[in-house]
């Protein structure tokens, strides 16, 4: 074989290829929301369910729910976190430590999160099947995506900036606190909004620890359906498909919006 | 603290500078920034506390099963029948290899060849497209791929290689797509820190583009790409959702492609709602065997990037 036709063979290879990975998104997402936007009404998005059929309301309301409190609980230590590994931490074991949990804790399967809230959470604390259990296990497992963002976040502010604080007399808390940190607020809320979409999507860390209840949660300590949850029941149980495609697209749209904003933003820290 | 406003307050220069060289004063601060400073310790040490609570909650809880249920018994049993309380998982644990190994052999090489196409083929107009895509792509919640799979998938399989569709092949599939994300955006990065140099010096030395790329900036980038590996391959080994609604989740060894597998993680997540005794701690069990793979993948990321340096 000559090089040129080598090497065209090889060209053709590599179109193909990314033409597969936008040709599966695109065929995800024409299938399901082709086949899920004629079922999406008022009615669909604000009544309550009744058994696996009907509205979606209580599990939009609970998933809010779980965003809310999962994020409440893990962006200030995430981005403390990421303040101490950035600005003060020293190389070191103890540094190494942070990182290598950091990172195992980013590697760990979702079913093992929710094994794990299981047993620590809605057993050994006796919080039962509940949002607060759920928020809690889902609040570990974002921890690493908010540090990691954040850090990059921190390491985009240039150090001139850190220089002048404290050569005009700044301590080096004030110079982070009002320096640091503002410049790094779109990043910031870029690792917050990617948060956002693990909580939306997660599934097996949720239903072992949230459980499956399809109302509203009234308090923190019940049991509450989230979206995602309340997908995989209708898919799996079969129940109603019509069902199933409508709440796909509406995940589809919330993971859209989630993806557009965090986008924007990191474009805008960028520009920065 | 020194109030940055004092001087506007109508304070002298001079007060404002006792003010703020005054021992105790300094000392005050000093010591609140230390307190701040170990707050700021705390936050960052919470992820090595939550890695040690939960291997110590998934261990104590899964260990004396295995010990009850006996170790070969448990690792190399073929049957899974808690009704009988008999716990063999390894049918669970070469479904997830299968599944792992095969979504690897199908998923990296179209994940590389289209963080090539991104970083080095496709013009500027289409990367904007495709890299978008790839990132909506990993935003997609699993089980929505695993509904895809469920409604597409399983009915093709079924119609051209028969056995109901519900399969190891359905999973490779799956697993394959969600694991593209991964690979195509860890490769592209490394591709991207590949020097110049290189390919300038491999073009000016008469090799075509194409000979550049995969004889020159690929090697050159392979510490990255085999990270991707290893992420795809932890990635793939721990979805969930997806899976159990493409398997068929059979707890038996598969034999062929159209055959039914249950993966480790889909044992766990299928049975745990109404298990109970000996029963839930074998899914515990299970978790721990979950645990070891996912544990040893990262020691070997972790020596590998810290090898190569903070890639």
């Amino acid at each position: 074989m000559s090089r040129k036709t080598k090497d065209g063979l090889i060209l053709g290879l590599v179109w193909l290829s990314a033409a597969i990975t936008v040709g599966v998104l695109a065929w995800i997402l024409i299938y399901v929301v082709s086949n899920g936007i004629g079922e999406i009404s008022f009615e669909f998005l604000t009544s309550a369910s009744n058994g696996e059929e009907g509205g979606i309301f209580p599990m939009i309301v609970n998933t809010v729910y779980m965003i809310a409190v999962s994020l409440l609980i893990s962006t200030p230590i995430g981005v403390l976190a990421a303040i101490y590994l950035n600005e003060y931490a020293r190389p070191g074991r103890m540094l190494k430590l942070i990182r290598f949990a950091t990172e195992s804790l980013a590697g760990i399967p979702s079913i093992v999160f929710g094994l794990f809230g299981m047993i620590f959470f809605v057993v050994y604390l006796k919080f039962s099947w509940s949002i607060l259990a759920g928020s809690l296990t889902l609040s570990i497992m974002v921890l690493p995506t908010i540090v990691r963002t954040t850090e990059e976040a921190l390491k985009a502010v240039p150090n001139a900036l850190r220089e002048g604080s404290l050569g005009l007399g700044a301590t080096k808390l004030r110079t982070v606190w009002k320096t640091v940190l503002p410049n790094a607020l779109p990043g910031i809320i870029t690792a917050v909004i990617l948060s956002v979409g693990r909580v939306v999507g997660e599934t097996a860390a949720v239903f072992l620890t949230a459980g499956m209840v399809p109302r509203v949660a009234e308090s923190m300590m019940q049991s509450g359906r989230t979206l995602s949850v309340h997908m995989y029941l209708l898919a799996k149980e079969g129940i109603s498909f019509e069902k199933a495609y409508a709440t796909a697209t509406v995940l589809i749209v919330l993971v859209f919006i989630i993806n557009f904003s965090a986008n924007y933003l990191g474009k805008k820290l960028n520009r920065n | 603290m020194v109030d940055t406003n004092a001087y506007e307050n109508g304070q002298s220069i001079d007060q404002i500078k006792t003010a703020m060289l005054d021992p105790v004063r300094i000392r005050k601060r000093k010591r609140s920034e230390k307190i701040i400073e170990s707050i700021f310790f705390i936050s960052a040490f919470v992820a090595v506390l939550s890695v040690a609570v939960i291997s110590l909650f998934i261990f104590t809880e899964g260990i004396p099963a295995i010990f009850e249920i006996g170790f070969s018994d448990f690792i190399f049993g073929t049957k899974w029948q808690p009704l009988g309380d008999v716990y063999g998982i390894l049918p669970m644990i070469v479904g997830s290899i299968y599944g792992t190994l095969g979504a690897i052999v199908l998923g990296v090489p179209i994940g590389i060849m289209t963080a090539v196409f991104i970083s080095e083929v496709a013009p500027d107009w289409l990367v904007r497209i495709v890299k978008p895509a790839v990132e909506l792509l990993a935003g997609i919640p699993s089980v929505i791929y695993g509904f895809f799979g469920l409604i597409i998938i399983v009915p093709i399989i079924d119609e051209t290689l028969g056995g109901g569709g519900n399969s190891l092949l359905a999973v490779i599939i799956i697993l394959a797509i969600m694991i593209l994300p991964t690979v195509v955006s860890i490769s592209e990065t490394s591709i991207r820190a590949v020097p110049k140099e290189y390919k300038e010096g491999a073009l000016a030395l008469g090799a075509s583009k194409i000979q550049t790329i995969f004889q020159v900036i690929l090697p050159a980038a392979k510490s990255g790409i085999l990270t991707a590996v290893i992420l795809g391959i932890g990635r793939a080994i721990g979805e969930t959702m997806a899976v159990i609604l493409v398997a068929g989740n059979t707890p038996m060894i598969p034999d062929q492609m159209t055959d039914r597998i249950r993966t480790l993680t889909a044992n766990i997540a299928m049975e745990m709602g109404y298990a109970y005794g000996l029963h839930q701690q074998a899914l515990f069990a299970t978790g721990v065997v979950l645990f070891i793979f996912i544990m040893a993948l990262n020691i070997l990321l972790n020596a590998f990037t810290s090898k190569v340096g903070d890639v």
